[in-house]
């Protein structure tokens, strides 16, 4: 690199001394090409698909209703009444009508699904589980966070460093991922989903449990 | 191809490549995509390394700043994602659909020849005709952008003549589960 560098300046000098025809041949040898900039492609807030392709989306109204109220102009753009007649082109009338008929059916479809899951998310529940390991020393295992989308990964890394302790995401005898937090923590877990804090964060309260799970006594 | 794609099951790790290897991609993908060496440097700048994601069925993610730029199946074509195909629309030849095959090519389907060259459609005339097994954007009747990722089975001039079968087979589509990952 170095001698590269030591070399090039007398290069650079030689068509100066040249003049005129020297300096004009130079310069296409770097042609100052710009990157082509890229086409700012504007997607749906809703399903994330470019707007013009919202209508083929699960979710339609919703996606038709967020545009007016967030950009009216584009709304015009797409769902003004001469924008429906010249999108219909080429196919026939009870093609159209068929695949609205379909779009209907299929929104109805991802709703009833968004439904159940949103259901089942609220059903779902966090067992904070107090385990004793040797005499006065216990673990605290965190399950079923991830129904609430939280990466478990970060929130054992969270944890780790708010108890400085040691965290960790192990698999559990169900072969579920759950968080294991050295120390007896489970009331500082619990305050701590209470608030929200970092990435623990919307999990309602009441699905939360403590429980304690005591080692056998086998000696004395 | 990705259809059916659930990161944390079908990803079988993060590598970072060679620059040796960086190097050979890099050479392909401007032969294989109509890019000039700028734009794919201010895609993916030589300082970034570029990140190998494997996946099952011999699928390659390719990543730069953990954002996926394209994808491979096999040794074959690098093709980019639909996404960056949106920003750079120019790079891959053009085919179009009716409006007919909208909803079939959003479920995954293959695009289907009749649909290709029906009054809707879009095939290059017979001095642009694409070959077979080359990487094509799909592109639908009245939309803007792209909505597919494809390779054509027949060459476009056969898909005129015989109009029957696959014309397009379909690599990724708008709505797919390559679609919903924005970050790897």
């Amino acid at each position: 690199m170095g001698r590269k560098r030591a070399q090039s300046p007398p290069r650079q000098a030689a068509p100066t001394e040249d003049e005129g025809a020297g300096s004009s041949s130079q310069q296409p040898v770097e042609p100052p090409k710009e990157p082509t900039p890229p086409v700012r492609v504007i997607y749906c807030d809703v399903c994330s698909f470019p707007l013009e392709y919202c209508e083929f989306g699960s979710s339609f109204t919703r996606c038709k209703e967020s545009l007016k109220e967030s950009n009216e102009e584009l709304y015009n753009k797409y769902y003004s009444d001469e924008a429906l007649q010249s999108k219909i082109g080429t196919l026939s009338l009870e093609a159209q009508k068929k695949l609205e008929k379909d779009a209907a059916k299929k929104e109805a479809k991802a709703e009833a699904k968004a439904d159940a899951a949103l259901k089942k998310k609220l059903a779902s529940q966090v067992t904070i589980k107090r385990i004793e390991r040797t005499k006065r020393k216990h673990v605290t295992a965190i399950h079923g966070l991830e129904a609430f989308s939280i990466d478990l990964k970060k929130a054992a890394k969270q944890l780790a460093g708010r108890f400085a302790t040691g965290a960790s995401v192990t698999k559990n005898a169900q072969g579920l991922d759950e968080i294991v937090v050295q120390g007896d923590v489970s009331d500082e877990i619990l305050e701590i989903l209470e608030k929200g804090e970092g990435v623990l964060k919307g999990v309602p309260i009441d699905n939360v449990q403590v429980v304690e799970d005591k080692k056998k006594k086998t000696e004395g | 191809m990705f259809k059916k794609f659930v990161p944390s099951t079908d990803i079988a790790g993060h590598t970072p490549v060679k620059t040796s290897v960086q190097r050979q991609i890099r050479a392909n993908v401007l032969s294989q995509w109509k890019i000039e060496p700028e734009t794919l440097e201010a895609i993916w700048p030589k300082k970034e390394g570029l990140v190998h994601v494997k996946c099952r069925e011999h699928v390659s993610i390719y990543t730069v700043n953990s954002e996926p730029i394209f994808f491979q199946h096999f040794d074959g074509p690098f093709y980019p994602t639909l996404r960056l195909l949106h920003k750079y629309p120019y790079i891959l030849p053009k085919v179009q659909v009716d409006r007919g095959a909208i909803r079939f090519l959003l479920a995954g389907a293959h695009m289907m020849c009749p649909g290709l060259t029906s009054a809707g459609g879009y095939l290059p005339p017979a001095e642009e005709a694409i070959p077979a097994e080359r990487m094509v954007a799909i592109h639908a009747e009245g939309k803007e952008h792209a909505v597919g990722v494809g390779i054509t089975k027949l060459s476009t001039e056969d898909m005129k003549k015989i109009n029957k079968g696959v014309g397009v087979e379909t690599a990724t589509y708008l709505g797919d589960d390559l679609w919903a990952i924005q970050t790897l």
